[in-house]
C-alpha cells in the first residue's frame, strides 16, 4: 500500500488506512531508533529543505533528526514572514530553492494554506510542519502513535481537547485523525476561543471543563497563548487557570488508566499545573520521541517507499 | 407606384438614420417594452422604435447608413455599472479608465461609475476633471463617484458641493466604511441639498478585523480569521437608521448576507430611501471557492454560505435588492500569487457579469429578462440621475445587445481588462454581448 498523495498537508481527508500505513511504519522506524546506531540510508541522495517562516523549536529539530537519520541531505532555512514580505515574493523564493534541485520541502508558515500554495508552485514534495490555524498533521500523528502505543486500539476512546481550539492547528489536525480513527472528540475551551460552528465538525463542544472530562481517556491540553489576553479574547491568564486549567483535582473525573497530553511548549501553571505535566499518566516526552520516528516514516512514505523497512 | 420603382425612390434619398437595429426583442424596463421591434438611431439619439406587427413583416423602408440584424437576440439599454474601481490614478498597472472602459464594453457596459478609493483619492474637484478628462478617451460613458470624507479618512466631509459641480454622480468612501456614525449622519443630511445618494460600504471594522474570509465552518476548518456577516449587518442596520432620521438617501454596496437583505426588505417596507446592490460573484459564490486558496475568491464582503446565496436571489426576486453591480477590482497578478492572508480583496467583473446575470439569475428563472435588465439599467439610473438607461425616443442611444443562447468559457487571459484576478476561469456562461453601442457608435465588437 502506498499514501494516495505525494504530500503531506493535513489530515482532513486522509482516509483510515493512509493513517494506518504511517502509524505501522513509524513503528519500524521507531525500532531502529532504539538500536545503538540510529542510522537507516532509506533517503540517501534525497534532499530535503526544511523552511521555517515562524519559530519552532521542537518540529525543527524532530523535522531535521528524522531527516538525517533516513540520510537525507538536509538544508534549513529560517525566515520571519514580515522581513521576506519586504522584498521577494514567496513564490519566488521557494522556485529559487528549487531550481537548486531539492527533492522535498518541510514547511512551517503562520499562513493557512501555504503548504498548498507550494504544491501549485513547485514540483517537489510539501510536507506541513504547520500552517496558520489550518494544520499541524505530523502533531496529529504522533498523538495518533503515542495513543495507540498504549491503548493499543484508538476506535472509542473519548479524547478532550482542552484549550485555545480557534488559534489551534494541532486541534484541527487532532480532531480529524482521531474522529477517523473512531476516537470521540470533544473540545472544551473559552466561548471567544471556540471558532465558529466547529460543532459540524462532528464533535462534542464543552465550556465547562469538568463536563467535559468526565468518561474521558484521553485529554491532550493546548497551550494558551499570551496573546489572546492582550487581543481581549481572554480577560486574564489567572482566569483561564481557575476555569480550564487541567489540576490534579479536575483528573478524578477522567476513565481510570487516562493520559494527559500536550503538543509542547508548555505554559507551567497556566493551562497545567506541573504536578499533572510530569505525573505518570502524562506521555508529553513520549510524544516528543515518537515524533521523530513519525516524520521518519512520512519522509519515507512520500518519497515513494512502500515496503516494510529493516 | 410598384415596389421595385418605391425601392429605387428610396435610395434616392439621403439616408434618413445612422444606424437601424432590426428585430431584435427589445427590452426596456423603464417602459416596460418586451417586444420585437425595429430601433433607428441618428445624432447618437435613439429616433424611432418601430415595434413589428405580427408574423414578422418588416416596417416602412428607410435608408440607414448602417444596418445590425437583431434577429434572435435582445436588445437593451446599455448596461451601467455602478461599483467599479478603474484604478486611475496610482495603479495604473492594474487598470486604467481606458482599459476599464474596453473591458466595460467586451461586457456589455456603456456606463461605468468609478470609485474614489484611488491613489490620491477622488475627493476635490481637480480630481473628478482628471477622471473626466481621461474619461474623453474612453470607449463608455464613465460616471465619477466622490469620496464622501477628505482622504478617505472618515473624518471631515470633502466639498461635496465642490464634487457636484464637477459632476460626481454620487459619493462613496467604498472600500471602507464611514466607521464615525456622526460623519456618516452629516454626509446624508448634506446631501439632500443636491439629491445626491451616498454609497455605503458596509463594514464594522472591529469586527471583520484581521478576517480574510466568511466566518463560517469553512473558515474555521481552514484555520483562517473569519469576518462575520454581522460585521456588514450592524453597519446596514445603522445606516438605515441613519437614513431614516435624516430622510437622506442610502444605497448599501455589495449586499452580501441574509441578514442584510432582511434589513433592507424591512426598511423598504417602512418606507426608508434606501437602495442597495449585490455582485454576481454573491449571487454565483459560497466560500466553497475559499478551499483551494485561491486568491482571485477572495473578496471584501467576503462570498458567504448557500443561504446567504439563496437570500440574495430571493432578494433579486422580490425586489429588496435594487442593482446588479460588479464591484470590479483589479489587481496584479503579483499581489495576488501570494499567501492568502497576504493578498488583497477583490475581483475582476466587468467581463463575466452579464453571462453570470444570465446563467445564474435568467436561465435559473430567478428573474426574467425585463426584471433583469431592470436592476443593470432602470434602477442605477434611477439611483444616480443619468440620462441613460433606457430605450426612449431622443434619449441617448446607448445599447447592448445580446445574444442569449450563445454560450462561451470564461478565459481570463483574455479580458481586455488590465487585471485576470477573476475566479470563474473555465467556468461555461451563457449570454453573450454582440454589440455595445454609445451614443449610436458601435464600441464593441
Amino acid at each position: 500500500m502506498k499514501l494516495r498523495s505525494r504530500h503531506l498537508l493535513g489530515l482532513e481527508g486522509m482516509t483510515r488506512e493512509e493513517i494506518n500505513l504511517i502509524l505501522d511504519t513509524a513503528e519500524s522506524f521507531k525500532e531502529i531508533l532504539e538500536r545503538p546506531i540510529r542510522i537507516v540510508p532509506t533517503l540517501r541522495g534525497v534532499t530535503v529543505v526544511n523552511l521555517f517562516y515562524e519559530p519552532s523549536t521542537r518540529t525543527r529539530i524532530s523535522f531535521e533528526l528524522a531527516e538525517k537519520r533516513l540520510s537525507a541531505e538536509v538544508v534549513s532555512f529560517s525566515a520571519n514572514t514580515s522581513s521576506v514580505r519586504k522584498g521577494e515574493t514567496l513564490k519566488d523564493t521557494v522556485r529559487n530553492i528549487e531550481a537548486m534541485k531539492i527533492d522535498m520541502v518541510v514547511v512551517r508558515h503562520q499562513c493557512s494554506g501555504v503548504p498548498y500554495f507550494l504544491t501549485q508552485c513547485l514540483d517537489s514534495s510539501i510536507i506541513n510542519a504547520g500552517d496558520g490555524a489550518h494544520e499541524h498533521p505530523t502533531q496529529a500523528l504522533l498523538d495518533l502513535f503515542t495513543i495507540k502505543e498504549k491503548y493499543k486500539e484508538i476506535k472509542g476512546l473519548k479524547v478532550v481537547i482542552v484549550g485555545d481550539i480557534k488559534y489551534s492547528r494541532v486541534a484541527r489536525s487532532d480532531i480529524w485523525g482521531f474522529t477517523t480513527m473512531g476516537a470521540k472528540v470533544a473540545v472544551c475551551g473559552p466561548a471567544t476561543l471556540m471558532p465558529y460552528e466547529i460543532e459540524k465538525m462532528g464533535i462534542e463542544v464543552y465550556d465547562d471543563v469538568d463536563q467535559a472530562l468526565e468518561g474521558a481517556d484521553v485529554v491532550n491540553v493546548l497551550r494558551i497563548q499570551l496573546e489572546r489576553q492582550e487581543g481581549g479574547l481572554l480577560p486574564s491568564l489567572r482566569e483561564y487557570t481557575n476555569k480550564f486549567g487541567i489540576n490534579i483535582d479536575r483528573l478524578k473525573r477522567l476513565n481510570e488508566n487516562f493520559t494527559i497530553m500536550h503538543p509542547g511548549p508548555i505554559n507551567r501553571g497556566v493551562e497545567i499545573t506541573p504536578e499533572v505535566a510530569d505525573g505518570p499518566y502524562s506521555v508529553i516526552l513520549n510524544q516528543v520521541t515518537n515524533g521523530v520516528a513519525i516524520r521518519m516514516a512520512v519522509l519515507y512514505l512520500l518519497s515513494g517507499g512502500e515496503a516494510k523497512v529493516e | 407606384m410598384n415596389k421595385s420603382k418605391e425601392k429605387k425612390e428610396i435610395l434616392k434619398r439621403p439616408p434618413e438614420f445612422d444606424l437601424a437595429i432590426l428585430g431584435g426583442r427589445v427590452v426596456d424596463p423603464e417602459s416596460r417594452t418586451d417586444r420585437i421591434a425595429d430601433v433607428f438611431v441618428q445624432g447618437g439619439l435613439i429616433k424611432k422604435i418601430s415595434p413589428r406587427k405580427a408574423k414578422g413583416k418588416s416596417g416602412p423602408e428607410v435608408r440607414v447608413k448602417e444596418v445590425i440584424d437583431a434577429k434572435g437576440k435582445i436588445v437593451v439599454p446599455g448596461l451601467i455599472d455602478m461599483h467599479a474601481h478603474l484604478r486611475e490614478p496610482g495603479r495604473e498597472d492594474e487598470e486604467t479608465i481606458y482599459t476599464g472602459s474596453c473591458a466595460a464594453v467586451a461586457g456589455g457596459f456603456t456606463s461605468v461609475c468609478c470609485m474614489p478609493n484611488t491613489e490620491p483619492p477622488i475627493d476635490n474637484q481637480e480630481a473628478v476633471k482628471f477622471v473626466y478628462d481621461k474619461a474623453k478617451e474612453a470607449k463608455c460613458k464613465i460616471f465619477c463617484v466622490g469620496a464622501v470624507t477628505k482622504a478617505q479618512k472618515g473624518e471631515e466631509l470633502t466639498e461635496i458641493f465642490d464634487l457636484v459641480q464637477a459632476g460626481v454622480v454620487a459619493i462613496s468612501d467604498d472600500g471602507k466604511p464611514v466607521s464615525n456614525s456622526q460623519v456618516m449622519r452629516n454626509a446624508l443630511e448634506y446631501c439632500k441639498m443636491f439629491n445626491l445618494t451616498v454609497i455605503s460600504h458596509c463594514e464594522d471594522t472591529n469586527l471583520s478585523s484581521s478576517g480574510v474570509m466568511h466566518e463560517g465552518l469553512v473558515s474555521t476548518t481552514l484555520g483562517m480569521n473569519g469576518i462575520p456577516s454581522v460585521a456588514e449587518e450592524i453597519m446596514i442596520a445603522r445606516d438605515l437608521k441613519l437614513a431614516e432620521f435624516t430622510g437622506g438617501r442610502i444605497h448599501i454596496a455589495h449586499v452580501s448576507t441574509q441578514g442584510s437583505v432582511d434589513l433592507i426588505r424591512e426598511a423598504k417596507r417602512r418606507g426608508i430611501k434606501v437602495t442597495c446592490e449585490t455582485t454576481p460573484h454573491h449571487f454565483t459564490l459560497t466560500d466553497d471557492a475559499v478551499k483551494t486558496y485561491d486568491t482571485n475568491a477572495k473578496v471584501n464582503p467576503p462570498l458567504r454560505t448557500r443561504k446567504d446565496v439563496a437570500a440574495i436571489k430571493k432578494g433579486l426576486r422580490d425586489g429588496t435588492i435594487d442593482c446588479i453591480a460588479t464591484d470590479h477590482a483589479p489587481h496584479s497578478v503579483e499581489e495576488k500569487e501570494v499567501e492568502f492572508d497576504f493578498a488583497p480583496f477583490g475581483m475582476v467583473g466587468l467581463e463575466t457579469a452579464l453571462g453570470l446575470v444570465v446563467t445564474e439569475l435568467i436561465k435559473k428563472r430567478i428573474l426574467s429578462w425585463p426584471q433583469a435588465i431592470a436592476k443593470l439599467t432602470t434602477n442605477p439610473s434611477r439611483i444616480l440621475n443619468l440620462k441613460s438607461g433606457r430605450v426612449k425616443k431622443d434619449f441617448p442611444a446607448d445599447l447592448t445587445i445580446i445574444d442569449p443562447k450563445a454560450s462561451w468559457i470564461v478565459d481570463p487571459a483574455k479580458f481586455k481588462s488590465k487585471s485576470k484576478n477573476s475566479p470563474f476561469g473555465g467556468k461555461k456562461l451563457r449570454g453573450k454581448v454582440c454589440y455595445s453601442i454609445v451614443d449610436g457608435k458601435i464600441v464593441y465588437p
